[in-house]
């Protein structure tokens, strides 16, 4: 039985770095938004888990943050924001899926063998969990890096940040306060980010990145 | 004794592939022309088609080679002896030391090759078109499909389709590895099938087409014979992926007759949900460009290395 409750965290985990490889593959604006919503959701699943098998009921609390704040109200912001500001609504990458995956893939290697041979004294579910959170962040890092929108990169950085939270749910004893800030700082970020995609393309009329670098003079 | 029983088990699991693989073509058919609030072909459909095929005159190309004639025997016949090695409703038949998945893997691939060779051969530029296309998918479908059988063999210790079985029955587990295993198979019958994401079933008119392409230039009993061979594909990855991820319902070897009806219920009922499911899916989608194709199915070999890199990294996943 015990045996089995772990698998599942495993599963949900594991599910989470999943989903981080289909937000890599994803080349349609709204699809990206719908993925991210999933994203958050087998996050919160991922974190509800954990509260039951650790008996911490706090991190119930995380859990409805993200399905409430993560699942539902900044997808649909940040469709209204793509809606409103007319994106292109294809995604454009800076490589081809193709490299973009196998970096991915890379990345996950990368994670696995640092972290299982870093944590080789800690029980093994907060081992592997930290092992699968540090894909989910780092998989959200290449997301930043090979999209050129500034919407997905925002999508990119929001992955990265449900690795985080996977992690410290892992991690036993993390306190409820750290949580919830962490939680509302996101909700800032999102609102900060907002507003500049709006200044940005009142500004350039555009928001590829490569024009703010033209504007720069920092032609490729 | 013995002998004979397990021979008999085998030959009703050789006959039962051979009867089942139209029904389950015809059952896809029906159901998605339900879902799509049409009333759809009689479940019958599938043999009166193969029937009226097999009376049909066969019309062949002036330059058809021996090949064209020979090669959908060929692909036929390895394609029965694959779905015939899978365990479809009991464990331990007498072949089953054949029944490596490297070798229906093989076996697969074979077919493909000659059904590759015979979309070639009349010199049409629609085969030639087809035969490409179905390459370009092969060369990443098939490392994919040895992935997933490294995965397995990882987890299970052995690449035998009952040793995996029994394995999965006695030690059910949920795995992240064989998630992504499952994941990835799904993509790759998906794609090995030419099911809707990268290849439409029911079509004769787009450029896109890529099975339909090949065997554009058949007609009468070989077609027969080859839409046969693309029902028991069917059939053989939807009892592959019945006796890997669900084996329950699996007869064990030698059991009685009470255990062997038990195991052709769970079986018929895994092939219904089986192709329910994959109607469901092909009727949400939209079919996707063939240029990325290739994308879809590096999805699938990369979710199987990732299966068998998470397997050998840390014991316990």
């Amino acid at each position: 039985m015990d045996r089995l409750l772990l698998d599942v965290a495993h599963m949900l985990a594991g599910g989470l770095v999943l989903t981080s490889f289909m937000l890599l593959y994803q080349d349609r604006m709204y699809a990206l938004l719908n993925v991210f919503a999933l994203h958050a959701l087998v996050l919160s699943a991922s974190v509800a888990w954990q509260a039951y098998i650790q008996q911490a009921p706090h991190l119930f609390v995380t859990a409805g943050i993200a399905l409430v704040l993560k699942a539902m109200i900044i997808p649909v912001a940040l469709h209204r924001v793509v809606a409103r500001l007319g994106i292109h609504r294809t995604v454009e990458t800076v490589v081809g899926i193709g490299p973009t995956m196998l970096a991915g893939m890379g990345l996950v290697a990368l994670s696995m063998v640092v972290m299982l041979k870093a944590t080789a004294a800690v029980d093994p579910l907060a081992r592997e969990d930290l092992a699968f959170a540090l894909s989910v962040v780092l998989l959200g890092l290449l997301m930043m890096v090979t999209r050129r929108n500034a919407v997905s990169q925002i999508v990119g950085f929001m992955s990265l940040e449900n690795g985080l939270i996977l992690a410290a749910a892992g991690a036993k004893g993390m306190p409820l306060v750290v949580e919830i800030s962490v939680a509302f700082s996101v909700l800032v970020a999102f609102i900060v980010i907002g507003v500049f995609l709006f200044r940005i393309r009142e500004r350039f009329d555009s928001l590829e990145l490569k024009a703010m670098d033209d504007f720069r003079g920092e032609r490729r | 004794m013995a002998l004979i029983h397990s021979l008999a088990v085998q030959g009703v699991q050789m006959l039962l592939v051979l009867l089942l693989a139209p029904l389950l073509l015809a059952f896809t058919r029906k159901v998605k022309a339900r879902l799509l609030r049409r009333r759809g072909p009689p479940l019958l459909q599938g043999y009166r088609d193969l029937i009226r095929l097999m009376r049909k005159e066969v019309v062949l190309a002036h330059n058809a080679s021996w090949l064209f004639r020979s090669g959908p025997y060929m692909i036929f016949a390895a394609t029965w002896v694959a779905a015939a090695l899978v365990p479809t409703f009991a464990t331990g038949l007498k072949f089953s030391w054949t029944a490596d998945l490297i070798a229906i893997t093989a076996l697969i691939a074979s077919a493909r090759f000659f059904l590759a060779l015979l979309g070639m051969d009349v010199g049409t530029s629609f085969g030639g078109i087809g035969s490409s296309r179905e390459m370009m998918f092969a060369s990443l479908a098939e490392p994919a499909m040895i992935m997933i059988a490294f995965t397995l063999a990882l987890v299970a210790g052995s690449t035998q389709l009952s040793v995996i079985a029994q394995f999965m029955l006695t030690h059910t587990s949920l795995r992240v590895s064989l998630g992504l295993a499952l994941a990835a198979l799904v993509i790759v019958a998906l794609a090995e099938n030419a099911r809707i994401p990268v290849d439409n079933p029911a079509t004769h008119l787009e450029l896109t087409m890529v099975h339909e392409a090949m065997v554009l230039e058949y007609s009468g009993r070989h077609l027969a014979v080859l839409e046969f061979a693309a029902a028991l594909k069917l059939l053989l990855y939807l009892s592959l992926i019945g006796c890997i991820f669900v084996p329950w319902g699996l007869a064990p070897t030698g059991s009685s007759l009470g255990a062997y009806a038990v195991g052709m219920a769970a079986y018929l009922g895994k092939l219904a949900v089986g192709g329910f499911l994959l109607v469901l899916l092909e009727t949400s989608i939209a079919k996707m460009r063939v240029f990325r194709v290739p994308e879809f199915l590096g999805i699938a070999l990369m979710l199987g290395l990732l299966g068998t890199l998470l397997r050998f990294v840390s014991r316990s996943f």
